[in-house]
């Protein structure tokens, strides 16, 4: 694992997902900026894709649970290659296939739409599931909000992937600690999720989503596990846009252009830093 | 019309039958295996069938899942925590990205009985066809329903299959029959009123045309098994050529069969229509056939409504 390229790949995931947002006017920086650790390390070092086939039926899949927080996802897809990179500004606009959430008819490398909250996940466990039918090696993984969790499909989904052994599912569950009416302790706390999640019959583990080690790690401890693997991930809402971190404010909120340069200027800090 | 069946259970055999035809299908359940008789298909496939639990909505997120691998799921609960329980994940999961799932919803209508209103889906139609892209067949007996289910496979797309629990007589038990998605059937010719029907009304339909051929009425009746898309064709020449249309469904006459038809006759051939179901109220326990009587679901009321249809022709 190079740590400084997926640095700088996270980095640039970043710097593209606010600017998808200050171009739209509109969108989520906040979670977006929280999850480009994982997308980073997801489609740079752990799964097996190929973005000049996106439909290949042996592809390791992955869903974006939180569909809000697409401005990453995007950004991550095209730095994978799945589609031109000048795309990403037309994020949110009418004429563009990158709709506010994701769109598998029109989004190559997207495998599930989503956006309203705690659906991904069944859908991820149907095509682990699905692998399970057809003995295909292939993994699904899926990121899954702190606050999304509030939504009881979750725990359907959750029942049923320990139900069934789905030991090629691995859900990031993104715990940023904050939702759009405030810190999630406050609206509706579904913490312990470690506890919760290893009560419902999966292996778990708890990590910092930011450290690209941990996160190798948590990969690898799914698959030698015999169980869906849950890996709750302590991240920073906002992460790497000085203004934005930890702040309710930038759940859903875009940057003026004022904001956009200072998040710009911040984040181009931390690129000279990984260069040095 | 001799035997009687319920859909429910010509589903479930049809299942099994095409389970041996087509591999890549499989069936989810919520716990009502024995009900909907999807169990039939998980004693001849028990790898392919996986009970999800009394977790519709996980249900039908594990059937988006499924079929963007390209399998065929069919998932199945009642009609109730099918298109209503679940409907945000059906219009979400399954419509908008359209995905290749058949939701195979029984216990529909008032005909479920006993249970009473909270298990009586008076509203499946309406919620189902306003979904873009989805296909909403309702079959009117055991016959249409194994060539429905068969149909929906060979779609490709997300489809809403509405079976009941109640036995019905057989009535498409002909040798020329033939299911075609999105293609009315005209059981009987007639012209001074038609009587567009589905489901478990449409053999009630053709014995009001009996009775009002008693009365000198040539009634037409037509089977709409295909509510979306619908067959606008052969019910706006219907309007044409009868001018009065009596609709029949076991459902709410808001947003259902009778709305559907309203909708294609008052754009393209304005004629009378009136509207027969379920009134704006719901269900209550019973058995099916003492709720069907006192609902209003016999051949005899049909006729009458016919009858009023015609007398409303200017």
């Amino acid at each position: 694992m190079d740590k400084k390229k997926l640095s700088l790949i996270a980095l640039n995931i970043r710097k593209n997902a606010v600017a998808e947002v200050h171009a739209a006017k509109s969108g989520h920086p906040g979670g977006s900026l929280g999850i480009a650790d994982i997308l980073a390390y997801l489609y740079f070092e752990e799964m097996h894709v190929d973005p000049d086939n996106p439909k290949w039926d042996d592809r390791d899949r992955f869903v974006l649970s939180k569909g809000h927080a697409c401005p990453a996802y995007y950004a991550a897809l095209a730095e994978k290659g799945y589609f031109d990179k000048e795309l990403l500004i037309t994020f949110r606009k009418p004429d563009s296939i990158l709709q506010g959430h994701p769109d598998m008819k029109h989004i190559p490398g997207v495998d599930m739409s989503t956006g309203s909250l705690g659906q991904g996940i069944s859908a991820a466990c149907g095509m682990a599931l699905s692998g399970k039918i057809r003995n295909k090696n292939y993994r699904v993984y899926a990121i899954v909000g702190d606050g999304e969790s509030e939504e009881g499909q979750v725990w359907e989904a959750a029942m049923m992937a320990a139900h069934y052994k789905l030991s090629n599912l691995c859900v990031f569950v993104d715990s940023n600690g904050l939702q759009i009416d405030g810190p999630v302790s406050e609206v509706m706390n579904p913490q312990p999720l470690d506890d919760k999640f290893k009560a419902f019959g999966w292996n778990v583990c708890v990590i910092d989503g930011h450290d690209f080690d941990q996160i190798a790690q948590a990969c690898k401890n799914a698959r030698n596990s015999d169980k869906p693997t849950a890996v709750i991930c302590k991240t920073v809402k906002g992460k790497g846009v000085s203004f934005m971190e930890n702040a309710v404010a930038w759940h859903g909120t875009a940057p003026n252009d004022e904001q956009y340069e200072t998040a710009i200027s911040d984040l181009e800090k931390i690129e000279k830093e990984i260069n040095a | 019309m001799s035997e009687k069946i319920a859909t429910r259970e010509a589903y479930g055999l049809a299942l099994s039958e095409f389970g041996a035809k087509y591999k890549n299908l499989v069936v989810l359940d919520a716990d009502l295996a024995a009900a909907t008789k999807t169990g039939t298909f998980k004693k001849a496939f028990p790898d392919r069938f996986f009970d999800c639990g009394i977790a519709e909505a996980n249900m039908i997120g594990v059937a988006a899942g499924l079929a963007s691998t390209g399998l065929i799921p069919f998932a199945s609960s009642f009609a109730m925590f099918a298109a209503g329980r679940a409907f945000e994940q059906i219009r979400n999961s399954v419509g908008y990205p359209h995905l290749n799932v058949k939701i195979g919803a029984t216990h529909a209508g008032i005909s479920v009985g006993e249970d009473g209103a909270t298990h009586q889906c008076n509203e499946d139609i309406a919620l189902m066809r306003t979904i873009p892209g989805m296909t909403v067949i309702n079959p009117s007996d055991a016959v249409e329903a194994r060539a429905a289910v068969e149909a929906a496979i060979l779609h490709e797309g997300p489809c809403y299959l509405r079976f009941g629990r109640f036995a019905v007589p057989v009535i498409n038990d002909k040798e020329n029959y033939k299911f075609e998605l999105g293609k009315g059937v005209v059981l009987r010719e007639g012209n001074d009123v038609s009587i567009v029907a589905t489901g478990l009304t449409v053999h009630l339909a053709l014995e009001a045309a009996d009775i009002l051929s008693g009365r000198n009425i040539s009634a037409r009746v037509i089977n709409i098994h295909t509510i979306k898309p619908l067959d606008k064709e052969l019910i706006v020449k219907a309007a044409a050529e009868t001018g009065a249309i009596l609709t029949a469904e076991e459902h709410s006459i808001i947003g259902g069969l009778g709305s559907a038809v309203c909708e294609a006759v008052c754009e393209e051939k304005p004629v009378p229509v009136l509207r027969f179901g379920m009134n704006d109220e719901f269900g209550r326990s019973g058995s099916a056939a003492k709720l069907l009587e006192m609902y209003g679901f016999t051949a005899q009321n049909l006729a009458s409504l016919a009858e009023k249809a015609m007398s409303l022709k200017k």
